[in-house]
């Protein structure tokens, strides 16, 4: 049992350590709690939803791919859902939060997120109502490992998705001029403009890059678990949780962090009843703000 | 007409309840600066120390002492006032967006503690047959809310008099001199730990004396009326009213419940009953709106704090 609660534990993780990725980044570069990033993850589930009924209307039924439960749309569908959560996201930030950040304090942008969160989650069920919908209702022959652990091969795309991801993203920000921009930004803003960075170009590719970070999870959590109107909110803990303990603005701090995270979930089962799995990442949080304000890889504040 | 003031006596019970909640929260929020998101919590544990200390004895379930109303109400505050030190002693040096993530977290937690604790909470189910105070004095409902008002306006006519005298007090400058500049006030030999905590554990004694009202009042309590929307609602009264301002709090309440019951009832009319889960969507859509268009608009709120300036610097 143990080792498939470690499987499952990863498996989780890796959708909040990707949907984490954006909540890091805007802590650090935007220097806000964006409390409305987790619904960007419901947001890229449904968007995905929208292809797909689109995609079908057209051209009726596609063959899955090899094991999988999905086919070829999806993967198409995930493109698209990283593009309207973007948009979604841009759309934000140009008439709520760019505004507010020039007029009033980053408080009163966290209250705005507040507002933003609850438009945005109750928007999702007054489109699609409150039921749980399901991509496929194909079934799926679980793998079954060494040390009798099962897992799904949709299970197995989503680690797969994750790390090619985590790889693509490092390079962007280590290679391409707009990642080295990026951390100029976060490290100092006003440095960064006097070097000639456009700030607001790179804040723009934090937006971009943190609503697909936060698309991808979101449709991966549909594929594995349901989508659901709650899917973001009820993640919006386990995703502070894994921006803090990596460090605001640290790549492979959010992706650990969310691979702690999921992992403590899954691992808690064992020794505290199910039904108080969703205080984990409270209690996380809480510990490592005690110990480790600035997270695993956070840098000290200078 | 009967139907409009008995409606209009509902309405202000629930509003002015709420606006005890939003008061505590402005003595937090508005005067010192902590940003607690996690006002359902505190709420629901005076909520359901109400429900035991006041509620009928039952079977399998702690509690049911049916003690009287006032001593289920300072019960109230003080099982709030005590876990918001223990909350207070473990969040509170965390600054601004870490507090609100960290507070929002023992809200969740606090819920979750309601919804499976059953011999404490009742569970789901939650508890009922909780007596109303208003029941011995009068027959019929009109009557019997009728006199539930008073008590809640006696209530927060005295907390809104307790409030404004603190905040005027040596101690509210306090606060507002730790919310604009820490270290300043920290080298005037003032405590910015202590004092913070004293802030916060009063303020969250209230929303326990606020939740203890509103059981009394509606006579069951349910986890599910303890979900973070309650907290969201709170921080937008406060933030349409005005922070920093007592009467601001009470009108913000007043006005986003009264947005709140009349799109419901709008929906409940209007929207057909197959749709009327998408017609509670809507109305915290409404909510989101006003909140972030205040912001944008108004950031201040309708009457936002008034300027002091120091009696010595105006001559």
């Amino acid at each position: 049992m143990f080792l498939q609660h470690v499987a499952d534990g990863i498996l989780s993780g890796a959708i909040v350590g990707l949907g984490a990725i954006g909540l890091s980044f805007s802590m650090k570069m935007l220097r806000f709690a964006n409390f409305s990033h987790s619904e960007l993850l419901t947001w890229g589930a449904y968007s995905a939803l929208i292809f797909l009924s689109f995609a079908g209307s057209f051209s009726g039924s596609f063959d899955t791919i090899g094991p999988f439960s999905f086919g070829i749309p999806l993967v198409i569908a995930m493109g698209f859902s990283c593009l309207l959560t973007s948009v979604i996201a841009l759309l934000l930030h140009r008439f709520v939060y760019l505004r507010l950040s020039k007029t009033a304090g980053h408080m009163t942008m966290v209250f705005a997120s507040f507002g933003v969160a609850l438009i945005l989650r109750h928007m999702v069920v007054l489109i699609w109502g409150s039921d749980p919908i399901y991509y496929s209702n194909e079934l799926q022959l679980a793998v079954l490992l060494p040390g009798n652990v099962r897992v799904l091969p949709d299970q197995v795309f989503l680690l797969g998705l994750t790390v090619v991801v985590v790889i693509a993203l490092h390079l962007f920000m280590t290679r391409s001029r707009a990642g080295i921009a990026m951390r100029g930004v976060a490290e100092s803003p006003d440095l960064a403009r006097v070097s000639g960075v456009n700030v607001d170009r790179v804040i723009t590719f934090v937006w971009i890059i943190g609503a697909s970070g936060a698309a991808l999870a979101g449709v991966l959590y549909g594929m594995t678990v349901q989508i659901r109107p709650e899917l973001g909110f009820s993640l919006i803990l386990p995703l502070f949780a894994a921006a803090i303990l990596g460090g605001a603005g640290s790549l492979y701090g959010a992706v650990l962090g969310g691979l702690i995270v999921g992992l403590s979930e899954n691992l808690s089962v064992m020794i505290i009843p199910t039904t108080y799995k969703p205080a984990v990442p409270f209690l996380l949080i809480l510990a490592i703000l005690y110990f480790q304000p600035r997270g695993i890889f956070g840098e000290p504040e200078k | 007409m009967i139907g409009v003031v008995a409606y209009l006596v509902f309405f202000l019970i629930l509003a002015l309840i709420f606006g005890i909640s939003v008061l505590g929260l402005n003595l937090q929020w508005g005067y010192t600066g902590l940003f607690n998101a996690g006002v359902a919590g505190f709420t629901a544990i005076g909520a359901y120390t109400m429900a035991i200390l006041t509620g009928p004895s039952r079977d399998a379930v702690f509690g049911g002492f049916e003690l009287p109303f006032v001593i289920g109400l300072i019960g109230a505050m003080i099982a709030s006032g005590i876990v918001a030190i223990i909350v207070g002693l473990a969040t509170l040096k965390l600054r601004h967006e870490y507090l609100a993530v960290a507070t929002f977290g023992i809200a969740v937690s606090i819920q979750l503690v309601c919804l499976n604790w059953e011999y404490l909470t009742g569970g789901t189910l939650g508890l009922i047959g909780i007596p109303n105070p208003s029941k011995p004095w009068a027959e019929g409902p009109l009557a019997q809310n009728a006199i539930y008002l008073l008590i809640v306006i006696i209530v927060v006519g005295l907390m809104f008099c307790a409030l404004e005298r603190i905040v005027k007090s040596p101690w509210g400058r306090t606060l507002k001199a730790i919310r604009e500049d820490e270290i300043a006030a920290a080298s005037l030999g003032k405590s910015p730990e202590r004092v913070r905590l004293e802030a916060f554990v009063i303020g969250c004694m209230i929303m326990g004396l606020s939740g203890a009202l509103y059981v009394a009042f509606i006579g069951y309590v349910s986890p599910w009326d303890f979900l973070p929307i309650l907290t969201f609602q709170i921080w937008t009264m406060l933030i349409v009213g005005g922070s920093a301002n007592n009467r601001g709090a009470l009108l913000g309440a007043i006005i986003v419940w009264g947005v709140w019951t009349m799109s419901g009832f709008i929906v409940s009319r209007v929207v057909p009953s197959e749709f009327q889960a998408q017609g509670g969507a809507l109305q915290a859509v409404l909510i989101g709106l006003i909140l972030v268009v205040t912001l944008l608009i108004r950031p201040r709120g309708l009457i936002g704090e008034e300027l002091h300036v120091s009696r010595h610097a105006r001559s």
